[in-house]
């Protein structure tokens, strides 16, 4: 275990990573990104799938040329939101979940690689309750929201990850 | 035993501070205070939102399915539910003895759990509160601030949770989501390669783990007066010990001591673990009021957890942990140690117990054979008990001749401290904001006395759109009259 930039050897340089309980309706949309995102083969990225974001995670960042943290939103942008996020402190007191800037802020401040490129793909969900399936809108949102995502990756890192080849 | 400051008088004409970290979907804890006309303290209530629609959701379900599906109850401590789940199914399939190769590969399991998650508490939510002070800046509070000022502490707390989830990986086939228990066992065993590459990291493990309690030693005598009276009461005890008496928190039989360190029961088999627990419910709070059964409702309730843990084992069979232990009730002086700041030590001491016990286990090659699982008689109920980070987790099942799940029941372990963090929370309100106005600093001390318990806030889902934390005071004719916003330290006239 390491938290220099060389712990980042043979890292692929993009992670994206799904956030949700597959469990509870929409919020199963992150781990259900990483599923579908698995079965195309993407060249050159590392997929991760948790309940929720950790210290650790900061781990998972070392040596990636980009991050995307895809979640579901409970308001926000239809069907889904793409922005990029820094770092920045959790505000919250008492929970176990950092958010997506707080992952990036521990990274920072643990590890003296250089910080990723990140952002977070928010994609509308609307049913949260334990034991609910995933939405048909949810199910769209999320559709629409891969589509975009591949073909940003696509442009933008192309040449430095395969994406596109 | 019960607080005075449980319910006020005439409530209607208190004012209303309520604490609340708001959550989108569910689980969530909420502090209300109410203030009379001089700020004096009248009622201070914790109310935390249990797991819900839970039987709902295992009904119908095959059994080998559920140590699975409980995983996604919680997501800071999946581990937990799916070895106290597999437990009680153990029971289901008959299989009373499990092969050596099992029970170890489930210890190490549990062990990295254990690890990973004191360390998270320690370094990332209680440290800036014990190191800077609990109305210290709140712009340094906080895990950055640590990691500014003390830099070894915050990659400490990171790579002793990466240790961890590594030795659950390895166990349990992934980091989350793991299917390693099932119902008679286990279905992997661990191979040498993956052994030894755990070997290579677990004695600098163990070092920090030693650096970890001497800190919050240190930090609690430097400041004796004050870890030893904040939210302190005294309450009786319970957890699993071993058969012998010496720590497990994997299994054992169950034992209770009351203020004094009086044994009240043990070696009670839990499988029958309601002939000496039961629950009471209150008209004001969704999560009920366990207590033990022969000593009533107002003088039964109990803690579970770290503080519990250590001083109720007779001892802990890791060489560093026991002496980390005696020098724990050394400091008691012969008296049971009720102070809810010395959680912070006494799960530090569990931190190290935890770190040499997964050294131990990497050592046994018992860990690497492949006799896997037994199964035996089929019954229709299992119980399953085992000490999660945050104390005692039950959990229980009926199952029907064709496999399926017909009834749950769940004892989380926030659920046997609910009265406990009541009264700590109450000792606090009392003593730090008694006829103050109130502050940011002031009411952390509150969030103070809670961290310590680590509650679980049925925090399985965390989608984005989480409200900040909110803190609001509210007149006797409901107006709000003033707001104070955590993020931003804002505030409304």
């Amino acid at each position: 275990m390491s938290l220099s930039p060389a712990a980042a050897t043979g890292m692929a340089p993009v992670l994206l990573i799904g956030i949700g309980n597959p469990s509870r309706g929409d919020d199963a949309i992150g781990p259900l990104a990483i599923e579908r995102l698995e079965a195309l083969g993407l060249p050159a990225t590392e997929l991760l799938t948790d309940y929720q974001l950790q210290v650790e995670h900061a781990l998972d960042l070392i040596g990636r040329r980009v991050v995307v943290f895809i979640d579901a939103a409970a308001s926000g942008t239809v069907p889904f939101s793409f922005k990029p996020v820094i770092p920045a402190a959790n505000s919250s007191a008492i929970t176990h979940a950092l958010s997506p800037a707080a992952v990036l802020e521990t990274f920072q401040r643990v590890s003296e690689a250089p910080l990723p490129d990140a952002f977070i793909l928010a994609v509308r969900g609307y049913v949260f309750e334990l034991g609910a399936t995933l939405t048909c809108t949810a199910a769209a949102n999320l559709d629409a929201a891969l589509q975009m995502l591949i073909s940003r990756l696509s442009a933008a890192y192309g040449g430095e990850t395969g994406y596109g080849n | 035993m019960s607080s005075e400051l449980e319910t006020a008088a005439n409530p209607a004409r208190l004012r209303r501070v309520v604490i609340e970290p708001l959550s989108r979907v569910e689980g969530h804890g909420k502090v209300s205070i109410l203030l009379d006309s001089n700020d004096h303290v009248r009622q201070v209530r914790l109310h935390i939102v249990e797991f819900r629609g839970f039987e709902k959701f295992i009904q119908g379900r095959p059994y080998w399915e559920i140590p699975v599906m409980v995983q996604r109850l919680c997501g800071i401590c999946p581990v937990s539910h799916h070895l106290a789940a597999a437990k009680a199914l153990d029971q289901v399939v008959g299989a009373d003895r499990l092969t050596p190769t099992a029970d170890k590969i489930r210890r190490l399991m549990h062990y990295g759990q254990i690890l990973q998650s004191h360390a998270l508490h320690f370094f990332h939510l209680s440290s800036p509160d014990l190191l800077f002070g609990f109305d210290s800046d709140v712009a340094r509070r906080n895990i950055v601030g640590v990691a500014a000022e003390y830099p070894d502490i915050a990659k400490q707390g990171v790579l002793l949770r990466r240790f961890g989830q590594e030795v659950i990986s390895v166990t349990a086939g992934k980091r989350v989501h793991g299917t390693g228990a099932i119902p008679g066992g286990v279905n992997k065993s661990v191979t040498r390669a993956e052994r030894d590459e755990l070997l290579k990291d677990v004695y600098q493990i163990i070092a920090w783990c030693r650096a970890a309690v001497q800190l919050a030693r240190r930090l609690h005598l430097s400041n004796a007066g004050l870890y030893n009276s904040f939210g302190a009461f005294r309450s009786s005890l319970m957890s699993l010990v071993a058969p012998d008496g010496g720590m497990d928190l994997y299994h054992g039989t169950l034992r209770a001591r009351d203020n004094t360190g009086k044994i009240i029961f043990d070696k009670v088999d839990y499988s029958r673990y309601w002939d000496y627990l039961t629950e009471e419910v209150k008209p004001w709070s969704y999560m009920k009021f366990p207590y033990i059964r022969s000593l009533g409702a107002d003088a039964g309730w109990y803690k579970v957890g770290p503080l519990a843990r250590v001083q109720n084992c007779d001892y802990i069979p890791t060489p560093f942990a026991e002496a980390e232990r005696r020098e724990f009730v050394d400091f008691g002086g012969g008296q049971l140690v009720h102070a809810t700041l010395a959680y912070h030590w006494a799960r530090m001491i569990e931190l190290l117990f935890a770190a040499e016990s997964i050294k131990e286990l990497l050592h046994d090659d018992d860990i690497l054979g492949d006799e896997l699982a037994v199964t035996g008689e089929y019954r229709e109920r299992g119980v399953g008990v085992i000490e999660a980070p945050r104390g005692t987790l039950i959990h229980h099942y009926r199952v029907n001749e064709d496999g399926q799940a017909v009834r749950a029941n769940l004892i989380v372990s926030t659920t046997h401290n609910n009265q406990a963090m009541n009264e700590a929370i109450r000792h606090v309100a009392k003593r730090y904001l008694n006829g103050r106005k109130l502050t940011e600093g002031l009411l952390n001390h509150i969030e103070v006395a809670i961290r310590a318990f680590d509650p679980c806030l049925s925090c399985a889902t965390h989608a984005l759109g989480k409200m900040p934390f909110h803190v609001e005071l509210i007149d006797a004719g409901g107006q709000c009259i003033d707001t104070l916003i955590k993020s931003s330290h804002e505030r409304c006239p």
